[in-house]
């Protein structure tokens, strides 16, 4: 799958797109990929703080459970709330209906990758 | 971490066009899943579904004591067993505990065939060949390397096996199995499986096994027949409380506190463990394997803490959201006055204690 090219990603894959000074943040097709089908995801409640760099939540597949990392910092604004019941959006959109959380970030994002680094990241992981 | 190398089935290439994504699981490349778990455990539970399951050991006990020696280091009683019939058994430590979890096939008083879980079968083959010399005319044989074993399961496998086998299959019973042909090959043929649904499992030689599998997915087209991985194999044994080696039973747990009384023949005479396991009995288990639900939010996995209030009481041995029930649940072992209907238990995710709940096992039961 296309990764796009308007977002920044992290090592921990997942993905983010700023618009001003909120941040939208998933985890990547590889990641979801890797993970099989999701059927439990648990997200920081809105108002909640959260560092790049950090577990902010989990997302859980039938066979696992993998730990999602906040690659920003900021103020938790909004999540994503049709997860609850469908979290298998996860799997179907992962750039889309998929997103997790949004983030009001308190500093500008560093440390991430453009689409292209991250592509080149995930052929060395032993990815596609 | 094991330096050996993975060793692969001989479906190693059909498994990569098909799509699968491939683990090392118990020294083996195998396939834990093709379109995904949720959608193959479906398949299994409405149509049909096939399994390479080639890395189960095969180990054969041959000679004039052959029933004498499988009765003395298994606890269930085999010599119940037929020509033609398999049971559900347990080899045992002189602890009572488990060895192994395995099915032993009767082909005649001298010669039994046993079916035995990949990660433990050389630990089985040692330990059963070190039980035989005091046994005159026995003999243990590693069989392994001459099966592949495909597991077709699920209400449609006996129309799409009957297309495929030289017998009528219709009147195979549940733990019964012949030798016929399936799509022209020579195969041990046995009404058996690790699903909770009909199905079959297959021992052909390895190197007919691509075109049995073949053979299957042709004649099961019509089913839309689906290749399943270990994933989904993990998923619908745990849905249909069957226990799995390593995560609810081993050589530290009892058939008794498994809740396998059933596989505990005490009247059949000596066998290895027995005195262990009259005496569990007889002063009553300490802990029992329970089945429960979660009350909150949350998935209980392997290897997590049961909590009775601030107390750590037991272990979570199994735990997955179930795609068939929709919702999480788990196996664990905890005190046998914790274990009745309705108790509240927690279990630790990841630091939270969620509220469970003991509920009856098998989670699902397939309709008769």
């Amino acid at each position: 799958m296309a990764r796009p090219e308007n977002l920044w990603y992290s090592k921990t894959h997942e993905w983010v797109r700023m618009e001003g000074e909120v941040a939208t943040v998933g985890i990547t097709d590889y990641a979801q990929e890797q993970l099989g089908d999701v059927v439990m995801v648990e997200l920081p409640a809105v108002g909640k703080g959260v560092t790049a760099g950090q577990e902010m939540g989990t997302v859980e597949s039938v066979k696992a459970v993998s730990e999602v990392f906040s690659p920003v910092s900021g103020t938790v604004v909004e999540v994503n709330g049709e997860l609850e019941a469908h979290p298998e959006l996860v799997n179907q959109d992962p750039f889309g209906a998929g997103w997790l959380v949004r983030v009001k970030v308190s500093e500008p994002p560093s440390g991430l990758m453009d689409a292209a680094a991250y592509e080149a990241f995930v052929q060395e992981e032993g990815g596609h | 971490m094991t330096s050996a190398p993975t060793k692969r089935t001989p479906l190693y290439e059909v498994h990569l066009a098909a799509g699968a994504r491939m683990v090392p699981f118990a020294g083996w490349e195998m396939p834990v899943q093709y379109k995904g778990v949720i959608e193959e455990v479906r398949a299994v539970r409405t149509r049909v579904g096939v399994f390479d399951v080639s890395h189960m050991g095969e180990l054969e006990v041959v000679g004039t004591r052959a029933l004498d020696f499988v009765q003395y280091v298994t606890c269930n009683d085999a010599s119940r067993l037929t020509p033609g019939r398999a049971q559900y058994s347990g080899l045992m430590t002189p602890r009572g505990t488990f060895v192994d979890d395995l099915l032993v096939h009767m082909f005649s008083p001298e010669r039994y065939f046993l079916v035995v879980n990949a990660a433990n079968k050389d630990k089985d083959y040692a330990y059963l060949c070190a039980q035989a010399p005091a046994f005159d005319n026995v003999e243990v044989y590693d069989r392994s390397a001459d099966y592949a074993q495909l597991a077709i399961q699920g209400p449609f496998a006996e129309q799409v096996v009957q297309k495929l086998a030289d017998q009528n299959v219709s009147e195979l019973k549940y733990y019964r199995f012949v030798e016929a042909q399936v799509a022209g090959v020579p195969a041990i043929l046995a009404r058996t499986g690790y699903t909770g649904e009909d199905g079959f499992e297959v021992y052909v030689a390895p190197e007919a096994a691509a075109e049995v599998w073949h053979a299957m997915m042709d004649a099961g087209s019509e089913f839309e027949i689906t290749p399943c991985g270990l994933g989904a194999r993990d998923t619908l044994r745990f849905e249909a409380c069957m226990p799995l080696y390593g995560n609810d039973i081993d050589d530290s747990t009892t058939p008794l506190e498994a809740g396998l009384d059933w596989i505990v023949k005490f009247e059949k005479g000596p066998f290895l463990g027995r005195e262990a396991l009259l005496h569990q009995r007889a002063v009553g288990i300490k802990r029992k394997l329970v089945g429960f639900e979660m009350v909150g939010k949350g998935i209980p996995r392997h290897g997590y803490a049961i909590f009775q209030g601030d107390r750590e009481v037991g272990v979570v041995t199994s735990g997955t959201f179930s795609p068939t029930l929709g919702k999480p649940l788990g196996l664990g072992y905890v005190p046998v006055e914790l274990a009745a209907e309705g108790s509240e238990l927690f279990v630790n995710i990841r630091g939270q204690k969620v509220a469970a709940r003991v509920v009856p096992t098998p989670f699902y039961r397939r309709a008769k």
